[in-house]
């Protein structure tokens, strides 16, 4: 046996003679109360085994011995756990402010028009009534209701008359007629002007309102010099330019007259569909009562198009927008899943002679595969709880952004943490069992 | 059982051709037809070269491992017919062990450290830890409770691993190589320890092949090829 080379000074050692006797005669002093016990006294003790609590403090100790691992191993699962928690929070929030626009517009509009089908040669069975509207209005439920009519203009162009655009010989835009309720019942904004009323169309006025978009191109930004149009040979006077719908878009292309103006004009028999606004919530009832009121005598020869039942909507967006994120959060987990189920194998190779000495000190397999079982789960929690608060942070950080109300589910936030565990109980299967299968011998042998 | 016990107390240890082979190829017969038997208060030793089985002996002492054949009984408890959690409990009450490399946790305290060998035994942590400070107070380290084992030298480390096998209260301590790691004034200072424990009743078996360690023994083993010569 070879002198090691000086280390720190031994106080029981070497020339310290008389202070290590010393310690050896306090040794002899609490031994002897030791050992003089029988064994027999003990023997009932057999069958108790080591506290739950004991063993996930062994747990917590040997997680928190080694802090940078620890943080390294959770950030798979930290990861994983946040663009799960970020995904289902964002997904959520902004499916409840999507829904929130569908609200206002689609969730309230009902449009009624003939069935294509069921007449002959293409042709629809039955005719929309020129009170069409005056019926609906009566039904509870109904804001605002409006005919709409696409005109065969043939040939006619339309253009200005002051001549303000290049284009001599006009434009071919499209020719619309509605009844005085229609920009009310699409939620008609103007840009200036008037829309036309009921007296309009009682007399046949020659009057339009031009879409934005139509106005922009005859050249007409201004309506109180009362500017004049042409629609093939007949002059109309613009009275107001229509700046937004919803749900009607093609409105914006077109120029729009009374019904009365139309009927004399184009000889206009019937109008092609009724737009309805309803009150919130209504939509489903009116699109039910519509076709009976519109033509008690044969109300399946009407198409009623009205918004989906509530929920729906918000169902299909968010499973839309959330699938490839959820698809992205599970492979983020699987990879933290497999980061976790690595690092602890890999400390089960460094912690063998821990595992030899804490077998050789009575723990039997299953308290060994108990405490690497428990580590895991231990990082899992963390990486869950991690990746929860930086979830449930970018869920609200991003609606603070964008003016969101963030709309975090409650269970979601709860749930997360404990998929962590279970991530991390899955992973610490085979390690646990890894570790629980060595043998104290081969663990204790090296030095 | 209770009446033999007192008329004449029963060996600590008692193996009859106890036999331990490692399943080849070629098959490894560690230790063949081995009879041992430690009385209560004995203080033997067990010396051999390395490669004569003492390390196998040991193990199958401190059941760590299984003989192939034979009897082995611990305390008058026949070893051989306990389930594997039945020996683990019986392992951390009846046997301290002492390494060569101590086998301290780094990470723990050294008072965790001693703390740690009644875990597995069901001994309530705040009687744990009273037990163990006494320990550490009686082999001299009462300054060093609160040290990681690493700042400690290699002879105050082998005096926390005493303290550790003994706070369980064994009837056996088992040491495999104690002075091993430590030079001749730590080492000599460790087996005055055992010669103390010795001398109080505790029965120890103490493997080396340092003749030096071996002599301060009552009773010396000596194995060669698997086999035990007197």
């Amino acid at each position: 046996m070879v002198t090691p080379p000086a280390g720190p000074p031994d106080p029981a050692g070497g020339p310290s003679t008389s202070r290590s006797a010393k310690l050896l005669r306090r040794t002899r002093l609490a031994l002897a109360g030791v050992v003089r016990r029988g064994a027999g006294s003990r023997r009932k003790r057999l069958t108790r085994g080591p506290a739950v609590r004991d063993l996930l403090d062994e747990a917590l100790a040997g997680v928190a011995a080694r802090p940078t691992r620890l943080i390294l191993t959770t950030l798979g699962t930290v990861l994983g756990i946040a663009a799960l928690v970020g995904t289902v929070g964002l997904g959520q929030t902004a499916a409840g402010q999507i829904t929130q626009r569908f609200d206002l517009a689609a969730a309230t509009r009902v449009v009624v028009q003939p069935d294509d089908k069921g007449g002959q040669e293409g042709e629809a069975a039955t005719q929309l009534p020129w009170d069409a509207p005056e019926r609906i209005a009566r039904l509870n439920g109904v804001d605002a209701a409006g005919t709409v009519s696409q005109l065969e203009v043939g040939d006619d162009l339309v253009r200005s008359v002051a001549g303000l655009d290049g284009q001599k010989e006009g434009h071919a835009l499209q020719v619309m007629a509605g009844s005085p309720g229609l920009f009310d019942a699409v939620r008609g904004g103007l840009t200036t002007g008037r829309f036309f009323d009921a007296g309009h169309d009682k007399r046949g006025d020659r009057v339009v309102v031009l879409g934005k978009n139509a106005a922009e191109r005859l050249g007409i930004n201004r309506v109180d010099s009362q500017p004049a149009i042409f629609v093939g040979d007949q002059a109309y006077t613009v009275i107001g330019i229509l700046d937004s719908v919803s749900g009607r878009a093609e409105l914006l292309d077109a120029v729009i007259m009374p019904n009365g103006a139309a009927k004399l004009a184009y000889d206009l028999e019937s109008p092609d569909a009724v737009e309805i606004r309803t009150a919130v919530g209504a939509a489903q009832l009116i699109a039910g009562q519509a076709p009976v009121a519109i033509d008690p005598n044969n109300p399946s020869a009407l198409k009623v198009d009205a918004p989906p039942k509530q929920g729906g909507v918000r169902k299909g967006v968010e499973s839309d927008l959330n699938a490839l994120f959820l698809l992205l959060g599970a492979v983020a987990l699987l990879v933290g899943g497999l980061g976790i189920a690595n690092v602890t194998l890999l400390s089960v190779l460094e912690r063998v002679s821990e595992i030899g000495l804490r077998r050789a000190l009575g723990a039997a397999r299953r308290h060994v595969a108990a405490q690497f079982l428990v580590e895991s789960v231990i990082v899992g929690f963390l990486g869950g709880l991690l990746g929860t608060a930086v979830g449930v942070l970018l869920t609200v950080g991003v609606s603070w952004f964008r003016d969101w109300t963030p709309i975090l589910d409650s269970r979601l936030s709860l749930g997360a943490p404990l998929l962590g565990a279970v991530i991390g109980l899955i992973a610490g299967t085979y390690p646990a069992w890894k570790a629980s299968a060595i043998q104290p011998i081969t663990a204790l042998r090296g030095t | 059982m209770s009446a033999t016990a007192v008329a004449l107390p029963a060996p600590v240890v008692e193996m009859i051709g106890v036999r331990r082979f490692f399943p080849g190829p070629p098959e490894v017969q560690a230790i063949r037809e081995v009879d041992l038997t430690i009385g209560q208060g004995e203080y033997l030793s067990i010396v051999g070269p390395s490669g004569s089985g003492k390390s196998t002996l040991l193990h199958l002492l401190g059941l760590l491992d299984n003989p192939t054949g034979g009897v082995y009984r611990l305390d008058g408890v026949d070893t051989l017919s306990l389930r594997e959690r039945r020996r683990a409990v019986l392992r951390g009450e009846r046997i301290g062990f002492v390494f060569q490399s101590f086998h301290l946790l780094d990470h723990r305290t050294v008072l965790e450290n001693v703390a740690l060998s009644m875990v597995y035994v069901g001994v309530p942590r705040r009687e744990r830890i009273a037990r163990a400070r006494v320990a550490l107070e009686r082999v001299g380290l009462a300054h060093r409770m609160d040290f990681a084992p690493t700042t400690l030298s290699g002879g105050e480390r082998q005096r926390v691993a005493i303290a550790r096998a003994l706070v369980a209260e064994p009837s056996l301590l088992l040491a495999d190589e104690p002075t091993g790691n430590l030079d001749s004034a730590n080492a000599e200072a460790i087996l005055e320890v055992f010669d103390e424990l010795h001398h109080e009743g505790m029965t120890l078996a103490v493997i080396t092949h340092d003749d030096n360690v071996s002599r301060r023994a009552q009773r010396q083993v000596r194995i060669v090829d698997g086999t035990l010569q007197w």
